[in-house]
């Protein structure tokens, strides 16, 4: 493994986020993009907020997740 | 002539709400019945346990999806939420609710202000579910709103319009169109709104929480149409007293009804046991 800048991007480092609640430990360098894909198959229809803004989608891929971030998944579902 | 918000035809006057039904497929059928072209929807955490989409089944019946605000608290949380919709569904429509407290549901009005002031400056088609408050429905108009809102009742009442003096004074006064929202119990309820003016209506528990949603989804579509055939028509005014419709002229006094002919004859008195005995 490099030594120095690129220890910061280890995968083996993890990050402490909150995501729609509840509190995980995922890689540090987890983009957005990762997490969605994990909830489910479907993305359609999706929306995400980072830190209470909302993440377009054509920035998943490129937005990672730092230690603390709050991230909300929202989908629409019956109401009104 | 549909309905038209913030330049777009709307061909059905009924808004389908679309909370509350236990079953995608009970509800895909409420919507058929309704013949509704616009439903809401609310933006919820995501629950990979759920199956099947709203979405799937509003796409599959060509129905124009609307998202909502339900359950903000603030303005941000509001704003947030309309901008998260904005995202997920491709949509610039929104159907604003900023309500105050759980167990009323009533609209916060200086949260709801604030908040459509905000999304009509970021672009947003705003309708905007509120009191049946006079002022605060024309405050919202300026503000930019495309449609206001009122509430019949607290949503899912079912208590029908209980000012209805306000919803007439709101539509009188309005420039955009006027969807009562919230607190119909029954067909009759509807009708009633379009006779007071209202260019809409929204209904999602009457509907969805009734025995048989369907039939009430059609019987809350038809009253919906008779309501606005009777606001067209022109009502007679009420009055205190009763006025005949048929001719007073020509009548025949066949049998005079007691007390009203002072030139009637009076029999009892040949007719009483304390009188003399007829000749």
């Amino acid at each position: 493994m490099a030594a120095g800048p690129e220890r910061a991007m280890s995968a083996t480092d993890l990050v402490e986020v909150r995501l729609n609640g509840a509190t995980q430990r995922v890689p540090a360098s987890t983009t957005i993009a990762a997490m969605v894909s994990k909830l489910g198959p479907n993305a359609a229809g999706l929306a995400v907020a980072l830190n209470e803004e909302v993440v377009p989608r054509s920035r998943w891929e490129c937005t990672e997740l730092a230690n603390h971030d709050r991230i909300e998944v929202l989908v629409p579902t019956q109401g009104g | 002539m549909p309905l038209v918000i913030a330049g777009t035809p709307i061909e059905s006057r009924l808004i389908m709400g679309t909370g509350g039904m236990p079953s995608l497929d009970g509800l895909r059928d409420a919507l058929v019945a309704s013949r509704t072209t616009i439903a809401t929807v609310a933006m919820r955490r995501i629950d990979s346990g759920v199956p099947g989409s709203i979405l799937d089944v509003l796409t599959e019946l060509g129905i124009r999806v609307l998202p909502n605000t339900a359950g903000c608290f603030t303005a941000r949380d509001a704003v947030l939420t309309a901008r998260l919709a904005r995202e997920a569904l491709a949509t610039n429509w929104v159907k604003l609710e900023v309500i105050a407290d759980d167990r009323t549901l009533l609209p916060d009005p200086v949260e709801l202000l604030d908040a459509a002031e905000t999304l009509v400056s970021d672009g947003f088609v705003v309708l905007a579910y509120t009191n049946d408050d006079p002022i605060v429905a024309r405050r919202l108009e300026q503000a930019g709103c495309s449609a206001v809102m009122p509430l019949g009742s607290p949503i899912g009442t079912g208590l029908g319009i209980l000012n209805p003096h306000n919803i007439a004074l709101i539509t009188e006064a309005a420039s955009v169109p006027i969807v009562l929202d919230a607190g119909i119990g029954t067909a009759s309820d509807a009708a009633f709104a379009m006779e007071l003016g209202c260019d809409a209506v929204l209904v999602a528990s009457a509907i969805t929480r009734a025995k048989h949603p369907p039939l009430m989804a059609e019987a809350i579509a038809r009253a919906i149409e008779a309501g606005r055939l009777a606001r067209k028509a022109g009502r007679i005014p009420k009055r205190d007293h009763a006025q005949a419709s048929s001719p007073t002229d020509g009548r025949a006094n066949l049998y005079p009804a007691p007390g009203l002919s002072p030139a009637r004859p009076v029999p009892a008195a040949g007719l009483s046991p304390a009188g003399p005995a007829p000749s």
